[in-house]
């Protein structure tokens, strides 16, 4: 069996794909690799964003709670995907909850880490924020479109 | 045109407010249909309004159509009982190009009710799969409990030769599919296909088409090898009267099924 070192991990991911090798191995010491069996909690509204996922197998629910009713799922991320961006945003603290709806291999990636080398290496952070942002972009486009109710009405 | 008698065969409960109906013509034969057209069926003594037919062309004989209760008519529609007569004109309109996009990946995009319409071209594509490099179905729907058809479309997932992408806007706990709109579902599926090789059939909301139209142009699919199904308040249905002028065109005569290249100019105005 071939063992995956975290770099070539890294490199494998969608959003380090573009990366150079001497940046990926200044990421990966902020890297880590993450299981979660299915119904295992991730993180929970409140917590502190100390950590970023990027999902290499499996299914995760992004889940909001209210005291009146059960919690709705509002997102599933999967393969490829990034889980938590609230480590970019003051005041780094989850917003919604996460579970893991199958097994899930990740890594992590430690936001204190991750914002150090930033600071430290403003090249770094620019490039690490151009490859973020498409995503959290294509999140916010498509819960703009949630929120249109789009299915409503349709006549068939 | 006058409408034609029609029985109500059977109908059964879709989802709620969402109901099927088979029909039987009281005189004459059945009439053999395309792909993606729609009849105007008249509930006697209210009104008349187009329905896209969503049974499958290989059985006409089964004429069968999804109705949404939505206003007068679709509500009298959506009431009709087994034994009920109704009127029928049609059918109407163009239709999906399954015969002519044969050996080709076919892409359905379906939101909501958008699924009714293009069931007659999934059912052609499916019992001509091996006319086709490919079929992928990608559904969308607002919840869980109102994925249209949702025996069928676990059928259609455990054909070994079919892909089948479904996802809903918002769902409970006990969900374990997808949860987010069809344009993310939409990137997925296409990332492991030649775009070349694609063609793409779209219906649902106009926004939800116009998202993936763009998903589509950026996956590289050609701009003629993608259709829609539009929907205007049709109410001649042979391109007389002007109620579903989109432009130049009659959706009732022109449509409802138009290549998107042709129309996009269209789709971009507002409120046309």
């Amino acid at each position: 069996m071939r063992i995956h070192g975290i770099e070539e991990i890294l490199s494998e991911h969608p959003v380090f794909k573009a990366f150079d090798k001497e940046t990926l191995g200044l990421l990966a010491g902020c890297a880590r690799n993450e299981h979660f069996r299915a119904g295992d909690r991730i993180f929970t509204e409140g917590d502190p964003a100390d950590k970023v996922y990027l999902i290499r197998e499996g299914d995760a629910a992004v889940e909001i709670a209210t005291s009146e009713r059960a919690p709705i799922i509002v997102e599933t991320l999967h393969a490829g995907d990034v889980l938590g961006w609230s480590w970019m945003v003051p005041p780094y603290r989850h917003m919604s909850d996460a579970r893991a709806m199958t097994e899930i291999r990740a890594v992590s990636l430690g936001a204190d880490c991750m914002r150090t080398k930033c600071d430290d290496n403003p090249v770094l952070g620019y490039r690490m924020f151009q490859h973020l942002l498409p995503h959290m972009a294509v999140r916010v486009r498509a819960l703009r479109m949630q929120l249109l109710d789009l299915y409503g009405t349709r006549k068939g | 045109m006058l409408p034609r008698r029609y029985r109500v065969h059977s109908t059964w409960a879709e989802l709620a407010g969402v109901a099927s109906m088979e029909l039987t013509p009281v005189d004459g034969a059945a009439v053999v249909f395309q792909p993606g057209q729609f009849n105007m069926l008249y509930a006697f003594g209210v009104g008349e309004i187009a329905i896209s037919i969503s049974g499958d062309p290989a059985e006409p004989d089964r004429l069968i159509h999804t109705t949404r209760s939505v206003g007068a008519v679709s509500a009298a529609l959506t009431d009709l009982r087994q034994g009920d007569m109704l009127g029928v004109r049609g059918p109407f309109g163009s239709a999906w190009p399954v015969a002519a996009e044969t050996g080709r990946h076919i892409v359905f995009v379906a939101g909501g009710l958008g699924l009714a319409p293009l069931r007659p071209a999934i059912y052609h594509v499916l019992e001509h799969r091996e006319r086709y490099a490919g079929v992928t179905l990608v559904y969308g729907a607002r919840s869980p409990d109102e994925l249209l058809y949702a025996e069928e479309i676990k059928a259609w997932k455990s054909r070994f030769d079919t892909e089948v992408e479904v996802t809903v806007d918002h769902a409970g706990s006990a969900w374990t599919g997808r949860v987010g709109v069809v344009t993310t579902c939409l990137d997925r599926a296409l990332a492991g296909l030649d775009p070349a090789t694609v063609s793409a059939f779209l219906c649902g909301p106009e926004i939800m088409m116009r998202f993936s139209v763009m998903g589509l142009a950026d996956a590289g699919v050609p701009p003629d090898r993608v259709w829609i199904s539009m929907e205007r308040n049709m109410k001649c249905a042979i391109g007389f009267c002007g109620h579903c002028q989109f432009g130049p065109e009659f959706v009732c005569r022109d449509g409802p099924v138009f290549r998107h290249d042709h129309v996009a100019q269209l789709l971009s105005m507002k409120e046309i």
